[in-house]
């Protein structure tokens, strides 16, 4: 019995490695000029908070580009550059801040400069029955008030601190959170009265309320998107950077809650 | 090494033990055991060996001596023993129930025991949040009766610890009393011991090994926990921020920081590990 069930395994993995083996075509009949295998695969590292935006991008840049493949790689943009700097392979590197993008340059990883393409501003989300009555910035320095706010590590939490402190306000919070969709999470759940999460969050949620505030300028997000000097295609790779700058990517943007420049 | 004595300090012990040292009764070495097992073993320690190699030595001492560090030390030691302890008064009557008792619906209920081991822990955080968050299925009532809010306190930290970390205990607790020779129960019990006398005084003393080794299993768990931790606990420093939040943290500024945070976990957990197996854990 015993033997027989190590047989089988050993059959099942026999045929999981041919399987691997084989070609691959091309997924759909289309077949481009090199026949089965003409297919270039972009690999793009992007912040998390690109995920909606960039998805939607990378069909229509497929599907404009018969035979090619953009493959995403969506994590925080430090833990992205972590990867980069320890040879992940990527083509495009897209950060929510110029920061991270900056120790990627100066690392010498990114060939030519950081081009910005969108910007992003920070807003309270609220649960939809607003239980604390947050209406502005300094009501999160209520002691009453439950806050979360993203860690000071991660670009969120360095915008966070920023509008605090050009506000001149002192919030502490329940949490910092690792990420702003987990900041995000946990105003939706209720389980604070407010978080500081970014305007493209609050739509893409649904199922927050957002509040606008002045000081949220002082501490706007810039994404820069580059193409890095390890890039497998880099011809594919400077495509992309100017797609993602054209007129049609701007509306995916806008509606997205980005602000194109 | 003779074969015909056995090494004056080993004791006997049950067989399923991790092996401290390589003895082979006849004269012939086991390689095809032995290299399977070498390789394994390799494996695991590589990661570990790749910590060691970038680790910023000549910085070691003043990163370790942060206050954050040793905050969340001591929040990540304290809570797991707590989680631990929790997981042993309810687990091992859990275990009991399982191995026996016959009720319907006993599969289910061990399958149900295994679910926060399949299940990724951030999910359970998130799960936790749901059921204990202040909006919760149970939380609502907890936070308008009591005025208990669980989320972002010590006290979450320990609960999403003892959620993954319990069914470690259970299984173990419950493999040692299936294999328990059920005759001393039964015996105790002609004479005259009622039931609760037994499982005191019999059982529990004959299931110990399986319960200390549950018990550090859950423990080595629950000072590993991460996914839980942080969606249901939240991460605030000195409060909810345990070693390897604070070790994810770091990883976002500096690696070597988080390898250097990375080694005080290892160290500490490894030092508690080695002591205890040498005082009590004999089975492990």
């Amino acid at each position: 019995m015993a033997s027989r069930l190590i047989t089988g395994a050993a059959a099942g993995l026999v045929l999981a490695a041919a399987a691997a083996c084989a070609p691959v075509d091309g997924s759909d009949g289309s077949a481009g000029s090199g026949g089965g295998r003409a297919e270039r695969t972009l690999t793009v590292f992007a912040a998390a908070s690109l995920t909606g935006t960039f998805e939607e991008l990378g069909g229509r840049f497929e599907r404009e580009r018969p035979g090619t493949r953009v493959e995403f790689n969506f994590a925080g943009s430090s833990e992205l550059a972590n990867q980069i700097a320890e040879g992940a392979p990527a083509d495009v590197f897209a950060s929510a801040d110029t920061q991270t993008m900056d120790t990627v340059a100066g690392d010498g990883l990114t060939a030519g400069d950081p081009v910005v393409f969108v910007r992003n501003t920070l807003r309270i989300a609220v649960p939809p029955d607003n239980p604390a009555g947050v209406g502005s910035l300094s009501d999160l320095a209520d002691s009453g008030v439950k806050v979360a706010l993203c860690a000071e590590e991660v670009p969120c939490g360095a915008a966070a601190a920023e509008v605090l402190e050009a506000a001149d306000l002192e919030v502490t919070p329940v949490s910092r959170e690792r990420d702003v969709k987990a900041a995000l999470t946990k105003a939706e759940l209720g389980e604070v009265d407010a978080a500081l999460v970014y305007r493209t969050d609050v739509r893409a949620s649904g199922r927050v309320e957002g509040i606008a505030f002045p000081e949220a300028e002082q501490a706007a997000n810039d994404y820069p998107i580059a193409v890095l000097d390890d890039a497998a295609r880099p011809g594919l790779a400077r495509e992309w950077t100017e797609f993602v700058r054209s007129d049609g990517a701007a509306e995916v943007f806008d509606d997205a809650g980005f602000t194109t420049s | 090494m003779t074969r015909a004595s056995p090494p004056p300090e080993a004791p006997a012990r049950p067989a399923a033990r991790g092996s401290g040292r390589l003895r082979v009764r006849s004269g012939r070495f086991p390689w095809p055991l032995a290299v399977p097992a070498l390789v394994g073993l390799a494996f695991l320690v590589l990661p570990f060996a790749g910590l060691l190699a970038r680790a910023p030595w000549p910085t070691l001492g003043t990163r370790l001596l942060m206050p954050e560090v040793r905050g969340a030390l001591w929040l990540s030691l304290t809570t797991a023993t707590a989680a631990t302890a929790v997981a042993v008064l309810l687990g091992v009557p859990l275990a009991w129930l399982l191995a026996r008792t016959d009720f319907p619906g006993r599969r289910v209920v061990r399958a149900l025991v295994t679910v926060p081991l399949v299940i990724p822990p951030v999910v359970g955080g998130v799960a936790l949040l749901l059921a204990l968050g202040r909006r919760g299925l149970v939380g609502r009532y907890l936070d308008a009766w009591f005025g208990l809010t669980l989320p972002f306190t010590p006290a979450a930290v320990v609960v999403a610890q003892v959620f993954v970390a319990m069914p470690f205990l259970v299984i173990s607790v419950e493999g040692a009393l299936r294999a328990a020779d059920r005759r001393y129960e039964e015996a105790a019990a002609t004479l005259g011991a009622s039931r609760a006398v037994v499982f005191r005084r019999v059982t529990l003393p004959m299931v110990a090994p399986g319960v200390l080794a549950g018990g550090v299993l859950a423990w080595a768990r629950a000072l590993g926990e991460f996914g839980a931790t942080i969606t249901f606990a939240g991460n605030f420093p000195g409060r909810t921020q345990t070693m390897p939040l604070a070790v994810y943290l770091a990883m976002q500024e500096s690696p070597e920081s988080a390898i250097v945070l990375s080694l005080v976990l290892l160290g500490v957990s490894l030092v508690i590990l080695i002591a205890l197996r040498d005082r009590w854990v004999g089975a492990l």
